[in-house]
C-alpha cells in the first residue's frame, strides 16, 4: 500500500491506497466522484479527462500516485457553486451531449482546449483538438457548436444565452 | 407553439445533471457490502472443455466464489433465449442450440463465458480469473458468412450444416416472371459489414438478494427493463417476476446492444443469492468488444429488373447473415422481418423475392444494431437503384423520382402497407440545400487539384413505431409491442409521468414533459418522467426501433386524455355544473358559456380531497394509465445525399458535404431531433469509412479495441445540413413517425455512391477505408457488368 495526497476540487484528500490504482479509480472509487467515466481501456476515448495541475490528462492512464501532490479539477468541480461554468451551459444550450456519458471528458478537454489556444477557435481546430475523444452519440455536430460557444464565452464575450427549459 | 410545448427547441431538462458530473449511471453505483465479478472467457473460437480447476484460482487473496455452468445447471437455471420464432421455407421451425450463461461442455466463441469469478476487489478478481485453469480441447472453427454452410466446424449439433433457418418472403414465380420480361437486370454482390456498436458506456449490472424477503434487484444497463425482468424471470428462472426489481438507471447509449438479456447480469443476479452479498460486473472495453452482441454481417446478391421505359418491374435478393455462435434476445426477426419488408425502398416495385438464409458461426452473437435490418436493406435497395441508374445512363436522381410510390396507401409485395410520404418533396429540398446544380464546378475544381469528387444519394425508408402485436405475432414474435404509460397528478397539480419507454440518451424526460405541458397547459418543470425501474413503472416494453415517440408519447397521450375527462367530471362537481358543460383549454376546466373556471391545479387538488363529491359515482384521485398498442408501423423516410473528395495519392476519403432532409412526421422537439439524425449519419459514415470487426480465420477478433477498430472521430466528419419536410403519420394520435435510425440507415449507400461515382466503378466495399479506396483507384476496369 501507498499514501497519495493531493488536493481534489480544492479539497486536500489523503489516501492510503494499492500503488496500481488508477487516478480514474481513485477519484471515481475512493473519494466517490463518479462523474468522471471509463470508456476504453486502451486511451482512446477521452470519458475520463481531468485536469492536473491546470492541463488536460486521461485519469485512466495516470497512476493515483502520480497525482501526488497535485491539484486535480473534475467535472464535479468546474461550476462555481450553482453557476454553471460557461462551457458546461454551452453544452446544455447547444445540445452537445445525449446520453451524458462522453460529456464530462468532452467538457474537460474543451476547457483545457480554450486554456491553450484561446477563445476564438475554428472549426478545424476543434475537430482536430477532440481527436482524443470519442462520443458515440451526437456526431460531434453539436458538440462543435458547444466548444465554440463556450470558447466565446470563456474568453470573455458573450455569456451563453440559455434558453427555455 | 408555446415556448415548452410540441415543436418547440426546449433546451434539455436531463442536462443539469450530465453536465455536472451528477448522471448516475449503473458503474457509479456501489452497493453496501458489494464484491466484483470477473469472467473467465475462452481463447478459443471452438472448444470442448475438458475440465476446469478452479482450485488455485480459490486459494487467492479476496476470493470468494468461483462458479461454473455445473453450478448454474445444479440450480437449474436455464439459457439465454431468442424470442423470435421463424420458420423455414418449408415449414420447419428454426434450429437453434442451447446458450447457457456460462458454457456447459464447449465453447462457441472467443469470449464465451466459462466462469466467474466473484472476490472483494475488482483487481482480486481478475487476478483470479488469470489463475482459473481451464482445460480445452480445440476444434476446427468456422469464423466467414459465406462459407458457413456445410463448413467442416459445426458449431451446435442441433443445426449440423450450420443452417439456422432458410427463409424466404415475397412472390418466387411473379418475380421470375418479371425478370424474364426485364429489358435490363442489374446484378451487385453486396457484403455489409459486421459492426460493433460500441456505446461509450459498456454494459454494467449489480445483481443483489434480500435473505429477508427473498427478493433480488438487479441494476443494469438496460433499453428495456421490464423485459429482462420478465426474461429472467419466466425463462432463465432466477426469480418469479413479482421478486426481481430491474433498475436502469442512466444509461450511456444503447443503440441495441442493451436490449438483449445477456450472460453476465444473469450471472450476477443468481450469484448474489449464492454467496450473499451484492455482486458487481463492468465489462471493460475489450470485453464489449467480444461479447456485446456484433450488428450487420450479411453476405447478399441482389438484382433489380427494369423495362424498357426504365421503371423497376422486379427485385430478387438472396442473403447470408450470420447470427453468431448463439441465437441472442432478437436475432432471428433483424435479418428476415426487420430486413426483407423494406426491400420495396420508396420505390413501385411490383415482385419481390427475397431469400435468406441465417447461420451460426464461432464469433459474437449477431442482433439489432441501430437500424436493425433497415440499414440493410437500404444498403440493397440504394446501391441497386443507383448502379442501375449509371448503368442506363439516367440521371440516379431522375431515376429515382419515376420509381418513387406516389399515391397512398400503398401495399408493397413484402408486408409493409406505406400509410403515407412525398418522396419527391425531400428529395428536391435535399438537391437544393447540397447544392447539386453546382455539383460538376466542385468536380472539376477537384479535378484540377487532382482529386475525384463524387456525389451519392440515399432514398430511404424505414418502419418503426414498432410495432402492432398482432402483427408481430403472426411473424413469430413472443412479445407484443405496445406501449404503457400512467399518468399520475399529485393534489397540488405537478405531475409525474411513468412510461414503459427507456431512456438512454433521447432526452424523454424533456421531449416527454412537452407534451405534457402542452396538453394539460401546465409548466414544463412540474412534470417529472419517471422510467426506468420495475417497482416503479408498470409493465412496458422499452426503447428501440424509434418507437418512443410514435408507441410510447401516443400511450402517454391516451392517458392524457383520460385525465381530462376525469378533471371534467372533478370540475363539474367542484364548479357545480353539468359535466357536459365543462370545457378543457389552456390549462383551465371552464363552464361553456360562462365565466366560471377552475386552473388544472385546482381541479387536482378537489380531487383527492374530494369534499364535494356526493355519493359513490366519482371516485377520489387523478391518475391515470394507458396501454397503446399501435395500428400500423410508421414510416419515416427521406433523403440523404453525400459528396466525397477522394485524395488517388493516400486514398483517404474527405466528406465534403452530407445533406440530410427527412420527413418524421410531427416533431416534438426539433433540436433533439436534429440530434438524432447527426448521431444517425456520424454511425452511418463510421459504416462506410472506417468501421469493420473482423476475425481472423481461427476466430480471433482482431478488432477487439479503440486502436484496432476505428470509430469516427470529429476530425472524420463535416458538419451536416440537416432540413426537414413532414406528412404527419395518420396512425397515431400525434402524427409522429420516429427518427432515432434514420441517420444511420440512410447515410452508408449515400456515401458509397458518392465514393463509386467518384471511383467510376463499383467494385469497392465497405468500408472504404484509405487502403481499399487507394486499391479501388488503381482498378480502373468496372467489375461489374450489366447483365
Ligand atoms: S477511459 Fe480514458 S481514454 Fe478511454
Ligand atoms: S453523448 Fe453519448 S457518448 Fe457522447
Amino acid at each position: 500500500m501507498a499514501i497519495v495526497s493531493m488536493t481534489v476540487n480544492g479539497k486536500a484528500v489523503t489516501a492510503d491506497i494499492d500503488p496500481r490504482t488508477l487516478l480514474v479509480q481513485f477519484l471515481r472509487e475512493h473519494l466517490r466522484l463518479t462523474g468522471t467515466h471509463v470508456g476504453c481501456d486502451t486511451s482512446q476515448c477521452g470519458a475520463c479527462v481531468v485536469h492536473m495541475n491546470g492541463a488536460a490528462v486521461k485519469a485512466c492512464t495516470t497512476l493515483a500516485l502520480q497525482a501526488d501532490g497535485a491539484a486535480v479539477t473534475t467535472i464535479e468541480g468546474l461550476a462555481d457553486g450553482a453557476d454553471l461554468h460557461p462551457m458546461q451551459a454551452a453544452f446544455r444550450e447547444h445540445h452537445g451531449l445525449q446520453c451524458g456519458y462522453c460529456t464530462p471528458g468532452m467538457i474537460m478537454t474543451a476547457v483545457d482546449m480554450v486554456n491553450r489556444l484561446g477563445g476564438d477557435l475554428s472549426e478545424e481546430t476543434i475537430r482536430a483538438e477532440l481527436e482524443g475523444n470519442i462520443c458515440r452519440c451526437t456526431g460531434y455536430h453539436n458538440i462543435v457548436r458547444a466548444v465554440e460557444t463556450g470558447a466565446k464565452a470563456m474568453a470573455g464575450g458573450e455569456p451563453v444565452r440559455q434558453a427555455a427549459e | 407553439m408555446t415556448s415548452t410545448g410540441i415543436g418547440a427547441p426546449v433546451r434539455r431538462k436531463e442536462d443539469q445533471r450530465f453536465i455536472t458530473g451528477q448522471g448516475r449511471y449503473t458503474d457509479d453505483l456501489a452497493r453496501p457490502g458489494q464484491a466484483h465479478a470477473a469472467f473467465v472467457r475462452s481463447p478459443y473460437a471452438h472448444a470442448r472443455i475438458k475440465s476446469i480447476d478452479t482450485s488455485a484460482a480459490a486459494a487467492m487473496p479476496g476470493v470468494v466464489a468461483i462458479l461454473t455452468g455445473d453450478d448454474l445447471a445444479a440450480d437449474k437455471i436455464g439459457g439465454l433465449i431468442c424470442g423470435w420464432m421463424i420458420h423455414s421455407k418449408d415449414g420447419t421451425p428454426m434450429k437453434a442450440g442451447p446458450h447457457p450463461a456460462l458454457a456447459q461442455g464447449k465453447v462457441r466463441y472467443v469470449g464465451d463465458q466459462v466462469a466467474v469469478v466473484v472476490a472483494e476487489t475488482l483487481a482480486q478478481a481478475r487476478d483470479a480469473a488469470e489463475a482459473v485453469e481451464v482445460d480445452y480441447e480445440p476444434l476446427p472453427a468456422v469464423v466467414d458468412t459465406a462459407k458457413a454452410r456445410g463448413a467442416g466446424a459445426v458449431v451446435h449439433d442441433e443445426a449440423p450444416d450450420n443452417v439456422v433457418y432458410e427463409w424466404h418472403l415475397g412472390e418466387k414465380g411473379a418475380t421470375e416472371a418479371a425478370f424474364a420480361r426485364a429489358k435490363h437486370v442489374t446484378t451487385l454482390d453486396i457484403t455489409n459489414n459486421r459492426l460493433v456498436p460500441n456505446p461509450i458506456e459498456t454494459r454494467a449490472a449489480i445483481g443483489e438478494y434480500d435473505a429477508g424477503t427473498g427478493g433480488y434487484t438487479l441494476y443494469t444497463t438496460s433499453q428495456n427493463p421490464h423485459l429482462a425482468r420478465l426474461v429472467l424471470s419466466a425463462f432463465i428462472g432466477i426469480a418469479p417476476e413479482h421478486q426481481l426489481r430491474v433498475i436502469a438507471p442512466d444509461v450511456g447509449g444503447g443503440f441495441g446492444s442493451k436490449i438483449f438479456i445477456y450472460a453476465e447480469e444473469t450471472v450476477c443476479v443468481w450469484a448474489a443469492k449464492k454467496v450473499g452479498r451484492p455482486v458487481k460486473w463492468t465489462s471493460d472495453r475489450t470485453e464489449a468488444f467480444l461479447a456485446d452482441a456484433h450488428g450487420r454481417d450479411h453476405v447478399t446478391r441482389a438484382q433489380m429488373a427494369v423495362d424498357e421505359n426504365g421503371k423497376i418491374i422486379g427485385l430478387r435478393v438472396h442473403t447470408v447473415a450470420n447470427l453468431g455462435a448463439y441465437l441472442s434476445t432478437f436475432s432471428s426477426s433483424v435479418p428476415t422481418y426487420l430486413y426483407a419488408p423494406l426491400l420495396s425502398g420508396q420505390y413501385d416495385i411490383p415482385a419481390i423475392y427475397a431469400e435468406v438464409d441465417g447461420v451460426y458461426t464461432n464469433t459474437a452473437p449477431v442482433d439489432a444494431y441501430r437500424g436493425a435490418g433497415r440499414p440493410e436493406a437500404t444498403y440493397v435497395v440504394e446501391r441497386l437503384v443507383e448502379v442501375t441508374a449509371r448503368q442506363l445512363g439516367m440521371d440516379p436522381a431522375k431515376f429515382r423520382k419515376k420509381n418513387y410510390i406516389k399515391r397512398f396507401p400503398h401495399q408493397t409485395p413484402v408486408i409493409m402497407n406505406y400509410d403515407i410520404g412525398d418522396y419527391a418533396a425531400s428529395l428536391e429540398k435535399a438537391m437544393e440545400i447540397a447544392d447539386v446544380k453546382g455539383f460538376g464546378k466542385r468536380k472539376r475544381e477537384s479535378a484540377k487539384r487532382g482529386k475525384l469528387r463524387g456525389m451519392g444519394y440515399s432514398s430511404y425508408i424505414e418502419a418503426c413505431g414498432i410495432a402492432p402485436s398482432q402483427a408481430v405475432g403472426s411473424l413469430g414474435a413472443g412479445i407484443g409491442l405496445w406501449e404503457s404509460a400512467e399518468v399520475r397528478v399529485n393534489p397540488t397539480g405537478s405531475i409525474e409521468v411513468l412510461t414503459g419507454s427507456h431512456s438512454h440518451g433521447q432526452g424523454h424526460e424533456t421531449t416527454f414533459a412537452q407534451l405534457v405541458a402542452d396538453r394539460l397547459g401546465v409548466p414544463i418543470e412540474t412534470v417529472n418522467i419517471v422510467h426506468g425501474d420495475t417497482d416503479k413503472v408498470q409493465f412496458g416494453m422499452g426503447t428501440y426501433g424509434s418507437r418512443s415517440g410514435a408507441v410510447g408519447m401516443s400511450a402517454i397521450s391516451k392517458a392524457i386524455d383520460k385525465v381530462i375527462a376525469k378533471g371534467k367530471k372533478v370540475a363539474a362537481y367542484a364548479l357545480e355544473a353539468s359535466e357536459g358543460d365543462i370545457e378543457f383549454e389552456g390549462g383551465r376546466f371552464k363552464v361553456a358559456g360562462t365565466d366560471r373556471s377552475l386552473a388544472f391545479g385546482e381541479v387536482s387538488l378537489q380531487a383527492y380531497i374530494a369534499h364535494k363529491f356526493t355519493g359513490q359515482d366519482l371516485e377520489p384521485g387523478l391518475k391515470e394509465g394507458a396501454f397503446y398498442d399501435p395500428t400500423n408501423f410508421t414510416f419515416p423516410a427521406g433523403v440523404h445525399i453525400c459528396e466525397v473528395e477522394i485524395d488517388p495519392d493516400t486514398g483517404v476519403t474527405r466528406i465534403d458535404r452530407f445533406t440530410a432532409v427527412d420527413d418524421f412526421g410531427v416533431v416534438i422537439n426539433p433540436m433533439i431531433v436534429e440530434g438524432q439524425v447527426h448521431g444517425g449519419i456520424a454511425q452511418g459514415v463510421g459504416q462506410a469509412l472506417m468501421e469493420g470487426a473482423i476475425y481472423d480465420e481461427s476466430g480471433q477478433l482482431v478488432t477487439a479495441s479503440y486502436m484496432d477498430y476505428q470509430m469516427p472521430r470529429a476530425g472524420d466528419l463535416p458538419s451536416f445540413q440537416v432540413g426537414m419536410t413532414s406528412t404527419p403519420c395518420p396512425s397515431n394520435p400525434l402524427g409522429i413517425k420516429g427518427c432515432g435510425e434514420a441517420g444511420a440507415i440512410a447515410a452508408p449507400p449515400a456515401v458509397m455512391n458518392a465514393i463509386t461515382d467518384a471511383l467510376g466503378h463499383e467494385d469497392i466495399a465497405m468500408p472504404a477505408t484509405p487502403r481499399a479506396v487507394w486499391h479501388a483507384v488503381r482498378r480502373a476496369a468496372p467489375a461489374i457488368a450489366a447483365e
